[in-house]
This record gives C-alpha cells, sequence and structure tokens, in this order.
C-alpha cells in the first residue's frame, strides 16, 4: 500500500477518537450497512468522524489493506479497528461496545445503549 | 457480478472442514448473502479474527472492486 495513503489514514485515526469510514456520511449514509453503523452511532451520541470512501478511491481500497479487512464500513476507535457492521452490530447487542467505550474514555449514553437492547430483544 | 449459494458454501466448507454451515441468499441476487458458521476453528479467537478466517476463505471473493460478493452479512460460532 502506498505510503501516503496509510500516512493519510494514520493521521485521521490518530486525530480522532472514534472514525468511521463509511459509502457516504453520518447524515447521508448511502449503504445500508454504513447506515445501520452511523445510526448506532448516532443513537448513543457518540461523537465520531466520518470519512466517506466513496469520494476517495485511494481511502477506498487503502483501508482495506490497513486493517486486511475487506469491507466498509470499518469503525476505528483511539486508533484500532474495531469492526465492520457484523460486529458492531453485536457488540452492541452484547454489551461490549458500551465496555469498550468505558474502557477508552469515549462518552456515549448509557441509557440509549440500554435502550437499544430493551427494543431489539 | 455474483456467486451461487453452492460455490459459496464449498469455499468455506474447504477452509472449515467439520463446521456447520448456514448460507441464506438475503437478496436473491446471489450478490447478498448471510451465513451462519459454527467451528471449532474460532475457538480463543476474538470476532475479528474469526470473520477474518472466513474472509480468507473466500479467497478473495469479497475485494475489492472486482469482488464477486457485494455483501455477507456474517455470524460466527464458536463449535
Amino acid at each position: 500500500m502506498d505510503v501516503v495513503v496509510k500516512t493519510k489514514i494514520e493521521t485521521i485515526i490518530s486525530e480522532h477518537d472514534v472514525v468511521l469510514f463509511m459509502k457516504g456520511t453520518s447524515n447521508m449514509p448511502q449503504c445500508g450497512f454504513s447506515s445501520r453503523v452511523a445510526g448506532i452511532l448516532n443513537f448513543l451520541q457518540v461523537n465520531f468522524k466520518d470519512v466517506n470512501v466513496l469520494e476517495d478511491d485511494e481511502i477506498r481500497q487503502g483501508i482495506k489493506d490497513f486493517s486486511d479487512w475487506p469491507t466498509i464500513p470499518q469503525l476505528y476507535v483511539k486508533n484500532a479497528f474495531v469492526g465492520g457492521s457484523d460486529i458492531i452490530t453485536e457488540m452492541t447487542m452484547s454489551g461490549e461496545l458500551d465496555q469498550l467505550f468505558t474502557e477508552k474514555n469515549v462518552s456515549f449514553s448509557q441509557d440509549a445503549a440500554t435502550k437499544i437492547r430493551e427494543e431489539n430483544s | 457480478m455474483a456467486i451461487s449459494a453452492e460455490k459459496l458454501k464449498a469455499l468455506i466448507k474447504k477452509k472449515f472442514p467439520e463446521a456447520d454451515i448456514e448460507v441464506i441468499d438475503t437478496a436473491g441476487d446471489s450478490n447478498h448473502y448471510s451465513a451462519i458458521i459454527t467451528a471449532q476453528e474460532f475457538r480463543g479467537k476474538s470476532r475479528v479474527e474469526q470473520h477474518k478466517l472466513v474472509y480468507k476463505a473466500l479467497e478473495g471473493a469479497m475485494d475489492g472492486n472486482n469482488g464477486v460478493l457485494h455483501a455477507l452479512a456474517l455470524q460466527t460460532k464458536i463449535k
């Protein structure tokens, strides 16, 4: 992978606590899977940086090499890759996402997290 | 660009011979699948590692813009 792209990605994920590489933007997602993760983060009132890979082909391919993960969206918390849509959904339902945010000092709404589980159980 | 359910299942079976594999064509277009895989190979691995094992089994079927498979909703369980 091109070092320029790698540096670009490293900069983005180090400058923001929570970064979502997605198709579209937080309020205009353009793919169901991206929309689901952005929706979860918004509902949990997590402050995150959305990176629209549809606007940057270099990042769109580079991020897959960077994390060795073939799909978009990709969620990063404090510089670390957490998962794609399936994993974030599972972690939301199991409470692991709450735990991760708490451990990493990322503010979120505990009430909203509990509500998601109640409504989907 | 599409892949048959049988081919997808065979690719997974090749890497997880004793796994229970359920493949569902969620959009009826051979392009959007969901799969539930229960395998002992996942024991002791994080979810990301488990899913990466499955993606590797697909031998590039999902990779890049020429990947034959657009979406695979994945659920992995430990046998």
